[in-house]
């Protein structure tokens, strides 16, 4: 039974990896069309990554929106988390079932239902209607990550704190800001990186300045460029992978600092 | 806790200090979730003339949809395939929550969760892309089945159809269903395994009455969680789909950015949202006698 179940976990593995393991294949292979058999190896598409200044116009524009969205969806998901960890208040539920929604909303509900409202405002839509998409679908993340680490406190070190004449405020920040800082700092990079990644909801509402994914969206369209697009992939999943390990680190120095027990995940 | 919070020092009570700290992501929930999607239902009774916008409230949108055979087979079609995928990612994901809660050594388990995680945050429409690459007539999975002499020709069943919808997305949900079937799974509490089995209960039985029903919570969560996203999902089926496997979401984009026509965008947008919803319920109605506490 364990045998059988580790064969088929380790292959399930090679099933969730197969895209991802294709990528740095295509990307450095010496040939236009993304098939096998493969030619040769070459640097040149991770060469001409670099001459493309819409690329790096995307790019930009990507890094400057999951930055906001990031910050902003940590704020709020700090004030939700410390909301619905410490105390009990009505209808408590109802509001963070709404607030979470975005979790299971498919995206591209959320995208029109925000482009009709500011195309109905008169609003221009631009990086900052992005930022605003981003906040809501990354918050209910920002929180997921974010409860686990005000649960995991102990209310009464910051009790003991404004026994010994700390006011609320300095105790928050003396006592219970640095026990869930690797939470706060794995809810940025989550964040970054849902925002970074995110596709339909730029796509609805970036205006004229596109995304790096609504930037590879158009590319894809043309076969000559693909070996390029794999190129960029590349980068990407490293950079993701990168920043992912980061997260956890933090989350799993977290969960020791506060004293949980580690059963992993996001989520 | 309460008595502090109460006390003199603290002023307010413990309720309004959580609508205190509440209230700006709750705003932000209203602001940018409830007021447009209300809007979406609201826009679903108007009507397009060419460039305006008629605010008459009206029926003509649903009328059209339920009229029209297109948007009929789309929004089938889309609750079919998320069915599918569903099914196909819960049943797949199971045995993967089972081995890592049950066989895997407790300090590696978070390793493994990890490595379960990581392909879900590397960008989607790569991945996506390249399932096209593995999946193509020339792709990875023909080429090698051929070197390999299993076949003679290329598949062609598995791109540009429902096929390739269902694996790419079966995919790209996978860790969705497993993380919540995990957790469900840790909850429970060994021992009880072990009175299964002592009290004469074989492997099987105990698995089937006594794991399976605890870790249904997680199980119901896992539909949902994938089943709901799916069936909006636009960048899959554009680009492995083919004619044949589009799905609602693409029509709503057409009908939102290229035909002009955001109240029918809108009026597909709730029809599909009200037969998901109500698919949901339906699932959730079905299996509630496993979700009540125990007691």
């Amino acid at each position: 039974m364990k045998r059988s179940l580790h064969v088929y976990a380790v292959l399930y593995l090679a099933f969730l990896y197969a895209p991802i393991a294709l990528l740095p294949v295509f990307a450095f292979n010496d040939g236009t069309v993304i098939a096998f058999p493969l030619r040769g190896f070459t640097f040149e598409w991770f060469r001409q990554l670099t001459e493309i200044p819409a690329l790096h116009a995307a790019v930009l524009n990507s890094l400057t929106i999951a930055v906001a969205s990031a910050v902003l969806a940590t704020c709020l998901g700090i004030l939700a988390a410390r909301a619905a960890t410490r105390f009990e208040f009505p209808g408590k539920k109802g509001i963070m079932g709404l607030i979470m929604l975005p979790l299971v909303l498919p995206e591209i509900i959320v995208a029109v239902s925000l482009l009709v409202v500011l195309l109905q405002l008169g609003l221009s839509l631009g990086a900052w209607t992005v930022i605003l998409g981003h906040v809501l679908i990354a918050t209910p993340f920002s929180i997921a990550i974010l409860n686990s680490a005000f649960q995991g406190l102990d209310t009464s070190l910051e009790e003991a704190a404004i026994d010994l004449g700390e006011t609320k405020l300095s105790s928050f920040r003396l006592i219970t800001l640095p026990l869930v800082m690797p939470g706060i700092i794995s809810s940025l990079l989550i964040a970054f990186t849902i925002s970074l990644d995110e596709f339909i909801i730029a796509f609805f509402l970036t205006g004229t300045d596109p995304t790096l994914p609504v930037y590879l969206w158009g590319q894809l369209r043309f076969p000559q460029k693909l070996p390029v697009v794999m190129a960029l992939g590349t980068i990407l999943v490293v950079a993701s992978v990168l920043l992912l390990t980061i997260a956890e680190y933090f989350r799993r120095r977290g969960a020791a600092r506060t004293g949980q027990k580690d059963a992993g995940g996001f989520l | 806790m309460s008595d502090r919070s109460t006390g003199p020092r603290f002023g307010r009570s413990e309720a309004a200090q959580g609508y205190l700290l509440v209230a700006t992501p709750l705003a932000y929930a209203l602001l940018l979730l409830a007021v447009p999607l209300g809007a979406i239902l609201l826009f679903s009774f108007w009507t397009q003339d060419y460039l305006t916008l008629d605010t008459t409230l009206t029926l003509k949108n649903y009328r059209e949809a339920f009229t029209d055979p297109l948007y009929g087979e789309l929004l089938l079609r889309s609750l079919l395939i998320s069915a599918a995928v569903t099914a196909a990612t819960v049943l797949t994901a199971f045995p993967i929550a089972y081995f890592v809660s049950f066989y895997v050594p407790p300090e590696r388990k978070a390793m493994w969760i990890f490595l379960i995680t990581i392909p879900f945050w590397t960008s989607y429409l790569i991945r996506v892309f390249l399932w096209k690459v593995i999946l193509g007539y020339n792709g990875v999975f023909n080429t090698t089945l051929m070197g390999l002499g299993i076949i003679d020709e290329p598949l062609t069943f598995i791109l540009y159809n429902v096929n390739a919808v269902v694996i790419t997305l079966a995919h790209a949900y996978a860790p969705f269903a497993i993380l919540p079937i995990f957790v469900a799974l840790e909850k429970i509490d060994r021992t009880l395994l072990e009175a299964g089995r002592d009290l004469g209960e074989g492997y099987v039985m105990t698995f089937l009455r006594v794991t399976l029903p605890l870790a249904m919570p997680g199980v119901v969560a896992a539909v949902l969680i994938v089943f709901i996203p799916t069936i909006g999902d636009y960048v899959t089926p554009r680009l492995v789909g083919g004619p044949d496997g589009l799905m609602i979401a693409n029509m709503i984009q057409t009908q939102f950015l290229k035909l002009n026509n955001a109240p029918m965008g809108a009026a597909l947008a709730v029809l599909a949202m009200a037969m998901v919803g109500s698919v949901a319920l339906i699932f959730i109605a079905l299996t509630r006698r496993f979700l009540r506490a125990p007691r």
